[in-house]
């Protein structure tokens, strides 16, 4: 017997191709995947005109304009769509800077999809979903010892809800001394999470943002520049999107506080101080965790995310409603929270994303909790010391400084001595089966790459991406014309971009597709 | 079948100066200096690179140039059989011959000119094509820079050589409309400024905006793909615009550098703006346009109500004060005060200077200790960004 050849680092990878279309055009008339049988006379005279017992309202006009198709042509249709997908489990997905991928264990997601969960509604009465309001109070002490606040509201559905909710309690706060019409201002930092600034502009405030100072750290003199008795308060992500960690946090924290403003910290990604640092420690009024992120519930992108607040004690009277309470012997929701700012959604939060970060978390206790952060940390610096060797490639920013749990790293000198732009790097991983991601835009860092290897990344994981990431910064050197010609070997090829920012020409819905389309 | 006409005109002798440490190739005497040095022109191999890109689209364009090295040498060295325009002069190529080939192109009816070269070469380009009625200023020929020069702080240069070859190619390969222009490539009004190279070579660094060229806009060509298009531009202009009207006091006198940011407040408001001069309103209306320093420290000394500096960051060095803007004094910054002064700014010029201070260079040291420290910018509506602002 021959011994098996070792396989080619990187790997080959070829990703199917259907050229698959829209679902709607493959509908056929008079196509059906269920044939409902006639209802025979006997059950029809027993139980009448049913759809007339239905009130007018619910009654539809006409049918609904779905496609019309066998089981046999949606089977196929989704089944081709899933293989031209690079999803997490299949790719080694650090390239998704900023988002905390990781894995998320198949056990939470039997557990989210046990009957136990999914036949449960909300509303029911409490006494029959006694457990999974026991989760969801089990999951706000977690959180409440992770973060050190006093009390969390697990109701947001994502982490922008979440920091929609903190500003809100904000303004709340404000009103409740009477100094809210004057304080109209948030401040925030130019690498801080993007969601920080745009919750805040929807809930009507200015937003003023800090650039980091010359040595590429967040700028406490800018800060002190920003303050004012306008200032609302202070929303900051830290470590920030460059992974740098702001060593000035507790001055920031002061200088907000003597203008009475308050400080909310941006924790949608706390994996790199998970264990190791407390919000409330630290002098933060406010907080928000992604569920999603750090806890693994998993990363939605697109799909069901979930979002937690947490607050001091001043902020508790704030918090979203309903509460989720136990008296010693039983749990129950609680609406008697005159000051509350209501409802950020419906229902009492994403009840399946909150039992999977729960199980997420009491699996790991609170030694492997602190242990996440310091193999993503570990993760972060022994890929940072290996990509910093490529050829191009630099960190921008308190260079020569270590980073926490993610790097924003820039092409810069790749781009000006090849023409190659970290966005056509980008097209080209696809080619080996690998995920990039650039940055959040306008760009600050120039031709920005972002990495985040969290603890789930063994280190030959981490050795693969580096030899793809290599290759391709080589072929920008050997043979630009493959990069600006990729992918090659995947499924989209390169996206004109410039419709996106004209709404004639994209459409969110087939209806709204064929609406622009006859307009 | 109509085809596509590329415009080819290359200053011979840009980007001599760089390598020798000279800052800039303007004038005979330097270029001579510069060749002594053992200088190497760069246009020619930089041209090659871009004209390279186009090579299998030969067939699908005409191609006219200028005679000798100023274009047709090249050419036909990359390949290319081109249509010369003119006849070769005696003696060494200066910018008159710049100006004379993209006039010579404008009546040949290019739809697209490239030029080699860097700022000095941007400008003798605009002087021969510049379109100077702002209304007219979409029926401006297309030009792109293919960056060979020793400065290149205008924006109508692509980032690459090669870039310049893939802009040009994508012009090329667009479908022409029933007018005969290319569709699809969008045009964008791009800055050409310049040195002041005598003034600079003695160690005094003083730049012009001279104006605004036409060039094609292929986001993911010319920097990166998520780069806002010049649709997402306008809007996020606007958007400042909508911030500053707001915020203005009926009575008040409102000072507005030149900028293509400044210039959307004035066209929100209805008024008209020259684009390269300081122009002067209140709320209600035209107050003065193009004012020199003279007639605006007049205007500032009978103005009733408070007056206010709107500037936007000029070139890619991030100077507010100082530079394309000098007829905002010294003595009027100090009249109308700090507090006064409003920048104006879109994100992405801030996030351009890489972490790199605002700047002023106003002529009295005082007052540029003055405007030094941290300023607020305005990024968008109802959005700021606090900024080190240094002398």
């Amino acid at each position: 017997m021959k011994p098996i050849a070792p396989k080619p680092m990187p790997r080959r990878f070829h990703q199917a191709s259907w050229d698959e279309p829209v679902i709607f055009e493959l509908s056929q008339p008079g196509a059906r995947g269920v044939l409902v049988p006639e209802v025979e006379a006997e059950i029809q005279q027993e139980c009448g005109d049913v759809v007339a017992s239905l009130p007018e309202s619910l009654r539809r006009k006409s049918p609904p304009a779905l496609p019309e198709m066998s089981q046999l042509h949606v089977l196929r249709h989704y089944a081709r769509l899933s293989q031209e997908n690079l999803g997490v489990d299949l790719n080694i997905d650090i390239g998704q800077g900023t988002c905390t991928m990781k894995y998320s264990p198949k056990v939470n997601d039997q557990l989210a999809r046990s009957h136990k969960m999914a036949d449960l509604h909300p509303l029911q009465d409490e006494s029959t979903v006694q457990g999974i309001l026991e989760v969801m109070w089990k999951l706000e002490q977690c959180l409440k010892e992770i973060s050190g606040m006093e009390r969390f509201s697990l109701q947001p559905g994502a982490g922008s809800a979440a920091i929609y909710a903190n500003v809100s309690m904000v303004r709340a706060y404000h009103e409740s001394r009477g100094d809210a019409k004057q304080r109209d201002e948030v401040i925030t930092t130019i690498f801080s999470h993007p969601s920080n600034a745009a919750c805040a502009k929807v809930a009507g405030y200015k937003v003023i943002t800090i650039y980091p100072d010359a040595d590429g750290y967040p700028d406490l003199n800018a800060l002190k520049a920003a303050v004012s008795e306008r200032t609302a308060a202070l929303f900051i992500t830290n470590p920030e999107d460059t992974g740098i960690f702001n060593p000035y946090i507790e001055q920031f924290v002061q200088v907000v506080h003597a203008v009475g403003g308050l400080c909310v910290y941006d924790q949608a990604n706390a994996n790199g101080v998970l264990g190791i640092t407390r919000a409330r420690d630290a002098g933060f009024d406010l907080c928000h965790f992604n569920l999603h992120k750090t806890f693994s519930t998993p990363h939605g992108c697109g799909g069901p995310a979930a979002g937690a607040s947490g607050v001091s004690p001043a902020l508790v009277p704030f918090l979203p409603k309903p509460s989720v309470e136990f008296d010693g012997q039983k749990y129950f929701l609680n609406y008697d929270l005159p000051q509350s700012v209501g409802k950020i959604r419906p229902w009492y939060g994403v009840a399946q994303n909150i039992l999977k970060a729960y199980s997420w978390i009491m699996s790991l206790g609170a030694d492997g909790l602190r242990e996440v952060a310091e193999i993503a940390v570990l993760n972060n610096n022994y890929l940072l010391n290996k990509v910093l060797e490529i050829r191009g490639v630099s960190m921008p920013f308190a260079t020569g400084k270590r980073r926490i749990e993610q790097v924003r790293y820039s092409w810069e000198q790749l781009t000006s001595e090849t023409g190659i732009h970290s966005e056509e790097m980008e097209t080209r991983m696809v080619d080996f089966g690998a995920h990039y991601w650039t940055s959040h835009h306008p760009y600050v860092v120039p031709e920005p790459m972002t990495l985040e290897p969290t603890e789930s990344y063994s280190r030959a994981d981490l050795d693969e991406y580096f030899a793809i990431l290599k290759q391709v910064a080589g072929e920008a050197y050997s043979n630009p014309e493959i990069i600006r010609t990729a992918p090659h070997n995947s499924t989209v090829h390169q996206n004109q971009h410039e419709p996106f920012d004209n709404p004639d020409e994209w459409a969110v819905t087939w209806r709204a597709y064929k609406r622009k389309i006859d307009m | 079948m109509v085809k596509i006409r590329l415009g080819l005109i290359i200053n011979p002798i840009a980007g001599i100066g760089g390598r020798v440490g000279l800052k800039g190739s303007d004038g005979a005497e330097l270029q001579r200096q510069a060749l002594a040095l053992g200088a190497q022109p760069q246009s020619h191999l930089r041209t090659i690179r871009a004209l390279e890109v186009l090579i299998p689209l030969a067939g699908q364009f005409e191609l006219f140039t200028a005679p000798g090295e100023m274009g047709e040498n090249t050419a036909r060295q990359a390949g290319f059989v081109p249509q010369v325009l003119l006849t070769q002069t005696p003696g060494p190529t200066g910018p008159l011959d710049t100006i004379r080939a993209a006039r010579e192109m404008l009546d040949t009816c290019v739809d697209l000119l490239l030029f080699t070269g860097g700022d000095g070469t941007a400008r003798d380009i605009f002087a021969a094509v510049a379109v100077l009625e702002p209304a007219l200023s979409g029926a401006q020929l297309p030009v792109l820079g293919i960056p060979a020069g020793v400065k290149i702080h205008s924006a109508v240069f692509a980032t690459h050589p090669r870039t310049a070859g893939e802009i040009a190619a994508a012009f090329v390969r667009s479908p022409l409309s029933s007018k005969g222009r290319a569709e699809r490539i969008r045009l964008r009004e791009s800055e050409v400024i310049d040195l002041d190279e005598e003034t600079y070579r003695s160690g005094i660094v003083t730049t012009r905006l001279y104006g605004y060229l036409n060039v094609p806009y292929c986001p993911h060509l010319l920097q990166s793909r998520k780069v806002p298009t010049p649709a997402a531009e306008s809007v996020r202009a606007e958007a400042i615009a909508a911030d500053v009207i707001e915020s203005m006091q009926p009575g008040g006198l409102y000072i507005l550098g030149p900028g293509s940011t400044t210039r959307a407040i004035a066209t929100r408001l209805g008024f008209p703006k020259t684009l390269v001069g300081v122009d002067v309103y209140t709320r209600e209306g035209v107050v003065a346009l193009d004012v020199n320093e003279a007639r605006l420290m007049e205007l500032l000394s009978f103005a009733k109500q408070t007056a206010r500096i709107i500037v936007t960051p000029v070139g890619g060095q991030g100077f507010i004060f100082g530079r394309g803007n000098q007829q905002i004094g010294p003595r009027a910054i100090q009249m109308v005060g700090r507090e006064n002064i409003l920048v104006v700014s879109l994100l992405e010029k801030l996030n351009a200077l890489q972490g790199e201070p605002l700047l002023v260079d106003t002529g009295e040291p005082d007052v540029d200790e003055i405007l030094a420290g941290y300023m607020p910018v305005v990024v968008g509506y109802h959005e700021k960004v606090i900024y080190r602002v240094a002398a």
